[in-house]
């Protein structure tokens, strides 16, 4: 459930950064390459646990697919609180900056 | 256990080697493509160093996730030495054990998939070479 939860947030990102790039300054690349990294890796884990439960691994109880559905939300959010936090420091379109020094 | 710090270890040697390479790097080269409009647009030549940084983003963004992951399960703490596993000799192999099975397997598919990448990147950069007009 994590994987299909990043391999979701990554294919909703990738299709964002399609639509937009290049001309976009909102570094949705950053979320591409998090979400589609995990998801390699969380791909990897799979393997390796159907390899060890085989059938078993389709069939999660539902306190265990909840838990995991929970953990790929709080990766996703982590993965956005990661982009923000870059997207304010590097702050392409100077918003930030402009905030900050604004008069009143 | 702890399979994501074999991923960490290689985007640390990636990202070192993106910034060595970088650094020795010349002028990239400049390529002129015709546009569906007639018009000319000039495009360089994607350097190395640049997809080296493909890998290292993918790297990173995947171990920094997968640490949260340890963290969830409670594998990682904040005090000494981080890694539950590494406390006791028995679960320390069994964590070396993941770390060469399952950890490796992350960073050979992460950078199957970034050579993959590469391929497609080079056959985009070839066809817009043929299409180059003669001048």
């Amino acid at each position: 459930m994590t994987l299909l939860t990043t391999v979701f947030a990554a294919i909703i990102c990738t299709i964002i950064w399609y639509k937009n790039a290049p001309k976009s300054e909102m570094r949705v690349d950053i979320l591409c390459w998090m979400y589609w990294g995990a998801s390699i890796m969380w791909l990897v884990d799979a393997i390796f646990e159907y390899a060890e439960l085989q059938a078993e691994y389709f069939t999660p109880s539902p306190v265990e697919m909840l838990n995991d559905f929970y953990l790929g939300l709080s990766v996703v959010a982590l993965g956005l609180v990661i982009w923000l936090t870059i997207l304010l420091i590097k702050d392409p379109n100077g918003v930030v900056k402009a905030s900050l020094f604004k008069n009143n | 256990m702890a399979c994501f710090i074999v991923p960490i270890a290689e985007a640390i040697v990636t990202t070192v080697a993106a910034k060595v390479i970088q650094s020795k790097e010349k002028e990239p080269e400049a390529l002129k493509i015709a546009t569906e409009t007639g018009g000319f647009e000039r495009e360089t030549k994607i350097p190395f160093s640049r997809k080296l940084k493909w890998l290292s983003n993918l790297l990173w963004g995947g171990s920094v996730l997968l640490a949260f992951e340890h963290v969830w399960h409670g594998e990682i703490v904040p005090w000494f030495p981080f890694l539950t596993a590494a406390g006791n000799p028995s679960d320390a192999a069994e964590m070396l054990h993941e770390m060469s099975t399952v950890g490796v397997a992350m960073s050979v598919l992460v950078t199957v998939v970034w050579i993959g990448m590469l391929v497609v990147s080079n056959i985009i950069e070839k066809r817009a070479l043929k299409h180059q007009p003669a001048v």
